[in-house]
């Protein structure tokens, strides 16, 4: 509904919402006359009150960036054009032509207006998606003071969604100057019975949010909000046998694995195939550490990793170029000698390769190779995971794994670090850094089983190691790639009309790869200072209090 | 942000009505319009069903102690938002005579200032006589709407308010009067209204009758578009409002 309005629902089985409006008319009545407003919508200099009937479709993020921030984003269709308008912790509306219910939106593609300077922040670089659409029918009554003057409007929402009714929504429309009036009014509704939120204590007016009837029209296609999560969200406790908790979490992995194969194949959002690829690292990464619990025979278990590995490199190119692409903008500004027009060719050169790569990724995707994959990785983990537990002897529990596995990790990324000196040469860095992911691995499988508080500490000191280790990696690796990029662009020079690549791009990529070499520099120096945090005093009584407090 | 007054010297010249009328079918054309109800006699206000009360007196207003924005009521009507008239107003000449001399004829000019941001249209109902009030008004005015009952006296007023508008420096309102109240049965009305009509420039072609249905606004407390919306007189005045929006900008 509009916002700034005060909200409310009604609650309880559906045989008695129309009984609980009754009542609730009631006791308006016994305080103000009122009235139907025949008169059409009107409502003042102030904005329109919504009247008749309405679509309402909410979009989000696949991974809910909107409804975790509060924010609920409903697009309200009208004869001509519609709104977009956003509830929850801040509301706005903004008025929108031509946009359509079916097609998913980039923060750049968003109209100019106050709903997507709220959200293009938010969202980005996420793309926004149609998630459930209802129909609805609003009536509209005046409430009249003794003068006959209209001091607020009632408004009664009836949603359907297919063939079934949601609860209704009930909201007060303030006319401007009747404040007192409209807390007045909404102090009655909220004192009726079956009938929810109420205004707080002060009686102030809260905005009707879409909030609870969002959770109902996606409980009537059978959703729920949040239902995907970039977490690896196993259900596993310290006492199951380990196989079956590995066997869990493996089972997690593979589904955001596949959640994620039909936005990378619709090329929705750069997210979808980053979350793909970071399923499948993980996947990798809990085969390696944790996957001789599983009690796969070694051939099984070699097919496996070795599938998942060609799933990676599989996924590498079009990230790749994702990264370039997003970070464009940001190295473009950063340029002191070339101009950022020097680097158009560059970037039509990322996109056009980008699109090649995007086709071969979807052939992959699309591969009876791949589908094979998931098919027997998915039958091989539920045969684990429906076994039932062995009977005598002393099976290894989930816990004993976890502080096995992650102790040991530890123990390696501290040796590994304690090693490295200001002449190691970068490769010293970047197998430590591997080190500290299958660390992060071992710690995010095991997440459930570990406490809170010192689940945080320790994930805050190694994410600030593997923010730097990351740096100093990544920016190694652009360089290269731009190397490698400007002479694939020679080698291209059809591309550009038949003409050689302009010497300014390349001048200008060679400027670029001068400032991540400056940044490298800059990752180099902080690793000893963020390393002794880690692997210092403080960082290793992290490590035992999480280790020994496991639930 | 455009700035209409009704006035007329006299009073009982239809001024309220046209006030009402006008930014009636302003709002009704999409004009986001706030209606400020000078006359402490409150017709307008009560017109809307709003009552005749600021808070903290019309005085705290025109001193800037509260802002005419905290002022404002929703009415009934889209678009459509009022400045309820207050019995301070009265003794509102008091208030603007304060100051250097140049500065009190520009105070509701100064005061209108803020309400740009939000609205596209202000109507001013003044109240009749020549006092620092309606000097403000017609300095504040981009456009004055003059009604003028058909009599030799009253277009009279007439010559001696465009004269008056003459001597401004700098801002001069555009001055639009139409015939109010005319009886088509009164010859006088007739031979005045058809000669004045072609003969003078800032007269609106359009006149507004004599009617019951006029009188009866106070009965529905509503704009006659808004209850009598086929009648002759709603008919009337909005020829007349798209004759007031056909004047320069």
């Amino acid at each position: 509904m509009t916002p700034g309005l005060a909200g409310f629902m009604v609650t309880g089985d559906e045989a008695v919402w129309d009984d609980v409006l009754d009542e609730m008319l009631a006791a308006l009545a016994g305080a103000f006359e009122v009235v139907p407003d025949r008169g059409g919508p009107a409502s003042g200099a102030q904005g329109k009150v919504p009247a008749g009937p309405r679509r309402h479709t909410w979009f989000d993020t696949f991974d809910w960036r909107l409804y975790r921030a509060g924010l609920f984003l409903e697009y309200v269709a009208a004869h001509r054009g519609g709104d977009l308008v956003l509830t929850g912790g801040s509301s706005a509306s903004q008025q929108v032509t031509g946009w359509r219910t079916t097609r998913t939106y980039l923060a750049e593609e968003l109209p100019d207006g106050p709903v997507a300077n709220q959200v293009a922040g938010l969202i980005y670089p996420r793309a926004l998606l149609p998630l459930v659409t209802i129909a609805s029918r609003t009536t509209v009554s005046r409430l009249l003071n003794a003068d006959g003057k209209t001091i607020a409007r009632l408004l009664i929402e009836r949603p359907v969604i297919g063939e079934a009714a949601l609860p209704p929504r009930v909201a007060i429309a303030e006319v401007r100057g009747y404040l007192g009036q409209a807390r007045r009014a909404a102090r009655i509704i909220a004192l009726t019975p079956g009938v929810e939120p109420a205004p707080d204590a002060a009686g102030a007016v809260q905005p009707a949010s879409a909030g609870p009837l969002l959770d109902d029209a996606l409980a009537a296609i059978g959703r729920r909000a949040c239902d995907y999560s970039t977490k690896v969200d196993a259900k596993i406790t310290a006492g199951m046998p380990a196989p079956k908790a590995v066997a869990a979490i493996l089972l997690a992995l593979l589904d955001a694995l596949e959640a994620n194969v039909d936005g990378v194949l619709r090329d929705t959002d750069t997210e979808f195939l980053h979350d793909l690829r970071v399923a499948v690292r993980r996947t990798r990464a809990a085969i390696k550490l944790l996957g001789d619990a599983l009690g796969l025979s070694d051939a099984d278990h070699d097919r496996f990793a070795a599938e998942f590995k060609w799933l990676g490199d599989l996924t590498t190119p079009v990230r790749d170029l994702d990264v370039h692409l997003l970070g464009f903008d940001a190295m473009a500004r950063q340029l002191r000698a070339a101009k950022g027009d020097d680097l158009v060719p560059f970037r039509a050169f990322l996109e056009e390769r980008r699109v090649r790569e995007v086709r071969l990724l979807a052939r992959g995707l699309r591969s009876q190779r791949f589908g094979e994959l998931m098919r027997q990785w998915r039958a091989a983990l539920g045969k684990i995971a429906g076994r039932s537990a062995k009977r005598g002897g002393q099976a290894l529990t989930a816990g004993e794994l976890a502080v096995g596995r992650t102790g040991k990790a530890f123990r390696k990324v501290s040796r590994n670090g304690a090693a490295i000196t200001p002449d190691s040469p970068p490769e010293s860095l970047h197998d430590l850094r591997k080190r500290c992911k299958e660390l992060r691995y071992a710690l995010e499988f095991f997440a459930p089983l570990h406490d809170k508080a010192a689940y945080s500490a320790v994930i805050g000191d190694l994410k600030k190691l593997q923010d730097c280790l990351g740096d100093f990696q990544d920016t190694e690796v652009q360089i290269e790639e731009i190397r490698a990029l400007a002479a694939a662009m020679l080698d291209a020079g059809a591309a550009f009309g038949g003409s050689t690549v302009p010497a300014g791009t390349l001048l200008a990529m060679g400027e670029l790869t001068a400032g991540l070499a400056e940044s490298q520099q800059a990752a180099r120096a902080v690793f000893e200072s963020r390393f002794a945090v880690f692997a210092g005093p403080d960082g290793q009584r992290h490590m035992a209090m999480l280790l020994g407090g496991n639930k | 942000m455009k700035i209409y007054a009704t006035y007329n010297i006299k009073g009982g010249v239809g001024k309220t009505t046209t006030a009402v009328n006008l930014a009636y079918l302003a709002a009704a054309d999409g004009l986001r319009t706030v209606l400020w109800d000078l006359d402490p006699q409150g017709a307008a206000s009560f017109m809307f069903r709003v009552k005749p009360r600021v808070k903290g007196g019309g005085e705290a207003i025109i001193r800037g102690q509260r802002s005419l924005d905290g002022a404002i009521k929703g009415t009934d009507y889209d678009n459509l938002d009022l400045i309820p008239a207050d019995f301070t107003y009265r003794n509102m000449d008091l208030l603007l005579d304060k100051g250097p001399e140049a500065k009190q004829m520009r105070k509701l000019s100064r005061l209108l200032a803020p309400l740009g941001e939000e609205y596209d249209a202000v109507f001013l109902d003044c109240p009749p006589s020549i006092s620092l009030v309606s000097e403000n008004v017609l300095h504040a005015a981009d456009v004055i709407v003059v009604p003028l009952i058909p009599t030799t006296l009253s277009v009279r007023t007439l010559d001696q308010l465009t004269e008056f508008i003459a001597g401004f420096r700098g801002h001069r309102p555009e001055v639009l009067a139409f015939f109010s109240m005319v009886d088509r049965r009164k010859k006088l009305h007739r031979e005045i209204v058809e000669e004045l009509s072609a003969k003078r420039d800032g007269v609106a072609r359009t006149p507004i009758p004599a009617a019951a249905v006029i009188e009866n606004m106070s009965v529905e407390r509503s704009p006659v578009a808004a209850f009598a919306p086929s009648s002759t007189v709603a008919k009337a005045y909005k020829a007349l409002w798209a004759e007031v929006c056909e004047l320069p900008a």
